[in-house]
């Protein structure tokens, strides 16, 4: 394998993992508190043991979350030392501040977890709030650097030489907001819809387990709440890069000729060779109504500028297809379990309506994983847009292959210890409330 | 005072709390790995215990440093990132296995084998870490990596005084670790084992005076700007003196049972270790070639860069006071 090959790889791996730890490390505190929530209100045990459980999670999340996350801070230079010489002075900020988050994160996880019985019940819980926020926090600095790698501004090249450089601008860069906000919904969404269908396989076994049945409620209200939010923040998503990276756009889309009031594709397979997207359903001027709100509007096509400028049209348009079509179902799913509550008060008694959310709850996960395909893939060939090449950006070090096998079985022995203790841990119905 | 030394300076205070704090962490996974007598299972407990609640904290000293190194100093970080790879990414194999360990060990199922097997990983990792982190220390003090080229990926990090440099790393978290232990078994009135870690103090005080001597005596050849600073700067004499005060101090009032004033001692003498080592490397941040004045970022990066840790420290620092006198006061409320 070709060692700028086996660095993307071990990039592109390092993050499909740590993005799953990261989600369940924002989204888990937050199930964890509004557990603690209830408990405070009802002081029914059942929250108790629910709020300990998911604390539990959190806190191996949090641990697994915090080592590959040290692993991507490294790998950004040992893999692209160059970007990072480039870059760092622009876009080091946010890591800084998400240094500080995760700081406050990891001080207050340990007073949650360890403090129960040695601070009053008012500030054990606050500290619980200030882990969900602080969770969150990191998440929005980490996605603002990302956003600059896809918008970046805050700096001029004189000469190749970087100059007037400024962190704030390049940190409100154009797809900062969107991206963050359309990131943080994915996260509650998709662990808020994992969860729900892990405990919708208990309560088809055991009908009236009452902690299943609190732990699926909470976890099936964030999840159908940011499920129904996450197309709104796609649309405004989808719009900015429409203007920031329309190429980005164009390869979504599998659009290769620029257009006024441009179909809108859905599925069907790009084809770099003969330029042509095939097998696709058309929608007539849906694309351009939906990246400029105006049917006439013109979107430009990959051919706009050289092949050596594209990205890999087939992954990103997949990708993308695979996406939206999750995300439309966890939409269908949420809104049917909205009529189920306004209907009967209650998701649970409904079978049918269990079995679904069981059959959807990884679709969330792989929304994720798909979008972030889309993001990164669809950035390609530069690292930083229209600025460094990726090829350029890489590391001179030669055997990249060892680094990424290393690390690949590294992640999956992780990933299996893991998912065995969250069973054990987080899953498996209580004997007795603990 | 100019912003780049600032930053530098924070990157030295960031170090510095990752090696009392982080490193006396990687000291307890050794003390983990040669725990043995009657007792071994009652010292694992005490490491756990005095880890358990604060680890992660500790840990994110280090992603500070690397981050502070990349926003202040892009050049510096690529440099070191490029010719210590190799070592680079052991240390992270150490740190990922090891955190990883210690987490499944504490929420695994309490059986005697699992829990062992993640002990030895969690204790074996632990020397890694301090060993290549060492290692990375000794290559940017020697004279081998440059800035616009690579000679090859080994011979920038791979010395007898880079090894050095690593044993002695080990030495000094083993050291920071066993004082504190003795400290924590003291205030539970657990004295056999306060006398355990006391000994073992002692010992590890002692392979720190060896491996920095063999360290020094190696620099004459291997470092030789380094060495030539250390051994004729007008600070240098006195700043070996107090160490070596300091040193005899942590031992003599170990002795005398006053375990609280040893680890004050053991904390200076640690901090003074790392920052003789500042010392003598300033101005470089990378010898041969790179500095803290020709690898810094723009004003407007270092000034926000500054902004953002001070803000971050007004809020840290009460957080982990706030920590500290939650955990290591052991009264319970209701």
């Amino acid at each position: 394998m070709e060692d700028l090959l086996a660095a993307r790889c071990q990039m592109g791996m390092s993050l499909a993992f740590h993005i799953i730890f990261a989600c369940i490390g924002i989204a888990m505190p937050a199930m964890m508190v509004i557990a603690d929530y209830c408990y405070l209100k009802t002081n029914n045990q059942i929250y108790q043991t629910l709020s300990k459980r998911w604390a539990k999670g959190t806190a191996i999340m949090f641990a697994i979350g915090a080592v590959s996350g040290t692993v991507l801070s490294f790998e950004l230079g040992l893999l692209w030392p160059k970007f990072m010489d480039f870059s760092g002075s622009i876009i080091g900020l946010p890591f800084a501040l998400e240094g500080f988050a995760f700081f406050t994160e990891a001080i207050f996880l340990g007073i949650y977890l360890y403090g129960r019985n040695k601070v009053s019940r008012s500030l054990h819980f606050a500290s619980g709030v200030i882990v969900a926020i602080s969770g969150a926090l990191s998440a929005v600095f980490v996605v603002i650097a990302n956003a600059w790698m896809n918008t970046p501004v805050g700096f001029r090249l004189v000469n190749g030489q970087l100059a007037d450089i400024d962190p704030i601008a390049a940190m409100f860069n154009p797809n900062a907001c969107v991206q963050v906000i359309h990131m943080l919904i994915a996260s509650y969404a998709s662990i808020g819809f994992a969860v729900a269908g892990i405990h919708a396989v208990m309560l088809l076994k055991q009908k009236d387990n009452l902690f299943h049945k609190a732990a699926f409620n909470i976890a099936m209200w964030l999840g159908l709440i940011m499920a129904l939010a996450e197309p709104i923040s796609g649309d405004f998503l989808a719009q900015a890069i429409a203007h920031n990276q329309p190429i980005k756009l164009a390869a979504m889309e599998g659009q290769f000729k620029t257009e006024k009031g441009a179909p809108l594709r859905i599925l069907g397979i790009p084809d770099a060779k003969s330029k042509t997207t095939r097998f696709a359903i058309e929608i007539p001027y849906a694309l351009s109504i939906l990246a400029f709100h105006d049917p006439k509007a013109e979107i430009q096509g990959l051919e706009s500028v050289p092949e050596s400028d594209w990205p890999p049209v087939l992954y990103v348009h997949v990708f993308f297809q695979i996406m939206v079509m999750c995300g439309v179902t966890l939409s269908l799913v949420s809104l049917w379990a909205l009529w189920l509550h306004f209907k009967y008060h209650t998701f649970t008694n409904n079978k049918w309506f269990l079995r679904a959310v069981v059959l959807t709850a990884p679709l969330g996960i792989i929304a994720v994983e798909a979008g972030w395909m889309v993001t990164e893939l669809g950035r390609q060939p530069w690292v930083v847009y229209n600025v460094i090449r990726t090829a350029h950006a890489i590391t001179p070090m030669k055997g990249l292959l060892t680094p990424f096998i290393t690390f690949t079985l590294l992640y999956l022995f992780l990933a299996f210890i893991v998912t065995w203790l969250l069973y054990k841990q987080v899953i498996e119905s209580p004997k007795d409330i603990e | 005072m100019p912003l780049e030394l600032l930053a530098a300076f924070s990157i030295l205070i960031a170090l510095t709390f990752y090696v009392l704090m982080g490193g006396a962490d990687y000291g307890g996974g050794v003390w983990d790995l040669f725990a043995f007598g009657t007792n071994k299972d009652k010292q694992r407990q005490l490491i756990a215990e005095a880890i358990g609640p604060i680890w992660e904290a500790n840990h994110v000293w280090i992603i500070l440093v690397i981050v502070i190194l990349f926003t202040g100093f892009p050049k510096a970080f690529a440099a070191v990132s490029i010719a210590c790879h190799i070592p680079l990414t052991l240390m992270l194999i150490g740190i990922v296995l090891r955190g990883s360990a210690f987490t499944f060990r504490t929420y695994d199922k309490q059986e005697d084998l699992r829990q062992r097997l993640w002990g030895r990983v969690f204790a074996i990792a632990s020397l890694i870490t301090p060993i290549t982190l060492g290692i990375i220390v000794g290559a940017i003090s020697t004279e081998r990596i440059h800035r616009d080229y690579i000679v090859d990926f080994i011979s920038p990090w791979l010395s007898p005084f880079t090894i050095a440099i690593g044993f002695m790393t080990l030495a000094l978290f083993a050291f920071i670790a066993a004082v504190y232990l003795s400290v924590e078994a003291f205030e539970k009135n657990d004295y056999t084992l306060a006398t355990i870690f006391k000994k073992r103090a002692i010992i590890s005080q002692c392979f720190l005076a060896l491996s920095a001597f063999t360290v020094f005596m190696l620099s004459k050849s291997a470092a030789i700007a380094l060495w030539h600073k250390l051994a004729n700067s007008h600070w240098t004499i006195p700043l070996q003196l107090v160490v070596a005060v300091l040193a005899i101090a942590s031992i003599v009032f170990l002795l005398k049972n006053q375990y609280r004033l040893a680890r004050l001692f053991a904390v200076a003498q640690v901090t003074l270790i790392l920052w003789g080592w500042a010392f003598a490397q300033f101005p470089f941040l990378v010898r041969p070639e790179i500095t803290i004045f020709n690898a810094g970022s723009s004003e407007t990066t270092l000034m926000y860069l500054l902004i953002a840790l001070g803000l971050g420290a007004l809020i840290l620092f009460p957080s982990f006071c706030y920590l500290y006198i939650i955990f290591k006061n052991n009264n319970q409320v209701n």
